[in-house]
């Protein structure tokens, strides 16, 4: 079904750079896999003292706290390290993987009863293009392509895919970008 | 994952043996048993087993242990009452009537309905046929003469129950449900199967075995069960020991394909009235109040219940003064990452780089 994958292409994010323009958010409403629900999600960090701005997708985790949790074996990670949204004959709307992802991506849509992510736009990067997100951040905040490519682009950052999280490292396909000899990022 | 559970083989092997024994009550050892039912009864029987098996492997997996254990605290408990009015509602709702899929899509639901109906009822009518719990006899008088209308007898493990002529509506719905039963589950999983090759999403994310099989397998039962009452009606029987025989070895295909494939959903989903009922007890614990946005965001009892799991699969989500990052909602976890990258960034003492 997707022998067209190109693992040599990953995703690099640095929030630090999103304006909070939402483009990526309609955007990803536009992709085929996920009914037209925009998945990821752009918030206001602290807006009472500061107007810095999140983006979040999924980080499809190594091994993915969503999957494990669900108690309907509803979330798979396939052979490309992708972590599939919620099988929807499967999902029982629980939101066991809402609360305990710690990137805090899952979304549970209330009115179909079901858990839906983003699957870094399967129907596009299945078959070698690049996820709608990344095609359209103005800021940079968002990129799809190769860590040749990312390493001309940031010369003074690195991409890091290990995250500390309490007692747990959490290892992910999805890299955030650091300041240069950045291992590894303690988030709480 | 353990490869062999011994607690599932055995409730499948109890679930196996009570079936077998209530086949031999039923068929009053096997004197009304048909013959030509046992290889539908030798599918019917390995479906049950794998079907208890592979539940009892699932319901032993630690979030769906909670919800199990939960379910039965509420079942003794005097919430049972606040909760026995709403497991109702919310039964004929979203088990019966499937209001979340047609929300999802009318047509969508529609056709599920379809489906689902379908195969419930056509469940309904064969599996005690199939266990030789129902069987039919002909009033013998009726039968001899070719202008007076056939009586039939129902018998239910092997007791008369009533009698019925082959005309009546008693009789129509006895001899002829399960071709509807066929016709709504080709309207359906017809839907189903032309969406699934022309949906570009769902082409990208499916498998064949996984999503495109269980449809053909669903058409393919129905067809050559509609087959066998339309070459049984127009064609005088003409080649009725073929469609019998492809008839029966679908049907065995679906039976045994039930606890590894797509259709083990349908034994899965009434979890999620279990799901609902959770939500609706955990309110009686308080919300939880999320650390940094300050808003509520779950039930309390969600998060103590999710610190165990996360615990008993071998996530340590607790930082050193004790905190769980279970206790943010997942904005406020979101915020977590950014508010670190920025001190990271600043750190470095550039904000880009
Ligand atoms: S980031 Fe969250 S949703 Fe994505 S794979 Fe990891 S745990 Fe699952
Ligand atoms: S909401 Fe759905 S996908 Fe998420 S844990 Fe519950 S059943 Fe699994």
């Amino acid at each position: 079904m997707n022998q067209y994958y190109k693992l040599q292409e990953e995703f690099f994010v640095d929030m630090q750079r999103c304006i909070g323009c939402k483009a990526c958010e309609a955007a990803c409403a536009e992709c085929e896999t996920n009914g037209h629900e925009p998945m990821i999600h752009v918030n206001y960090v602290n807006r009472a003292v500061t107007i810095q701005t999140t983006v979040q997708v999924c980080m499809h985790c190594d091994d993915p706290i969503c999957a494990n949790v669900c108690p309907a074996d509803a979330i798979t990670k396939d052979e490309f390290g992708i972590v599939h949204t919620a099988n929807t004959s499967r999902c029982i709307g629980c939101s066991n993987c809402v609360m305990a992802c710690p990137f805090g991506v899952p979304k549970k849509v209330e009115e179909y009863d079901l858990m839906m992510k983003c699957n870094m736009c399967y129907d596009r990067t299945s078959v070698g293009k690049k996820p709608m997100c990344a095609t359209v951040c103005p800021s940079g905040a968002l990129f799809f392509g190769t860590r040749e490519q990312m390493e001309k682009l940031r010369p003074n950052s690195s991409p890091v895919n290990k995250f500390i999280f309490g007692m747990e490292t959490v290892t992910t396909k999805v890299n955030i970008m650091l300041p240069k000899g950045t291992e590894v990022l303690k988030v709480f | 994952m353990k490869l062999f559970n011994t607690t599932a083989f055995f409730a499948a092997l109890t679930a196996t043996l009570i079936t077998v024994t209530l086949v031999l009550l039923g068929s009053r050892n096997l004197q009304n048993y048909d013959a030509a039912l046992v290889a539908y009864l030798f599918g019917t029987l390995f479906a049950i087993f794998g079907v208890v098996y592979r539940y009892s492997v699932w319901i032993q997996r630690p979030p769906t242990k909670v919800y199990l254990k939960s379910s039965i605290r509420t079942l003794f408990s005097k919430e049972f009452i606040q909760c026995s009015w709403f497991s109702l509602k919310d039964f004929v709702k979203n088990i019966l009537f499937q209001s979340f899929i047609i929300k999802r899509s009318k047509k969508k639901g529609i056709a599920h309905l379809m489906m689902a109906f379908g195969c419930l009822m056509a469940f309904a009518i064969t599996v005690p046929l199939t266990f030789g719990w129902i069987h039919f006899t002909l009033v013998p008088e009726t039968g001899l003469y070719p202008n007076v209308e056939n009586i039939y007898t129902i018998h239910f493990f092997g007791f008369e129950m009533s009698t019925f002529p082959i005309n009546s509506f008693v009789g129509f719905m006895t001899f002829g449900a399960l071709n509807w039963c066929s016709v709504l589950v080709i309207i359906g999983a017809t839907y189903f199967l032309q969406k699934r090759l022309k949906d570009p999403g769902l082409i990208s994310t499916q498998t064949f075995e996984a999503d495109i099989l269980p449809l053909l397998l669903l058409n393919l039962v129905s067809i050559t069960g509609l087959g066998l009452s339309l070459n049984y009606k127009f064609m005088n029987g003409k080649a009725f020991e073929f469609m019998a025989v492809s008839h029966a070895f679908f049907v065995i295909v679906f039976l045994i394909w039930i606890p590894f494939g797509k259709f083990f959903h349908i034994i899965q989903r009434p979890a999620q009235i279990g799901a609902h009922i959770y939500k609706e007890i955990g309110k009686n614990t308080g919300m939880q109040v999320c650390k940094h946005t300050k808003k509520e965001y779950t039930t309390r009892l969600h998060v103590t219940d999710l610190k165990e799991i996360t615990t008993e699969l071998g996530f340590n989500l607790q930082n050193n003064a004790g905190d769980s990052l279970l206790e943010y909602s997942p904005e406020g976890k979101r915020d977590l990452l950014a508010i670190a990258h920025l001190q990271a960034r600043q750190t470095s003492g550039t904000y880009f780089g």
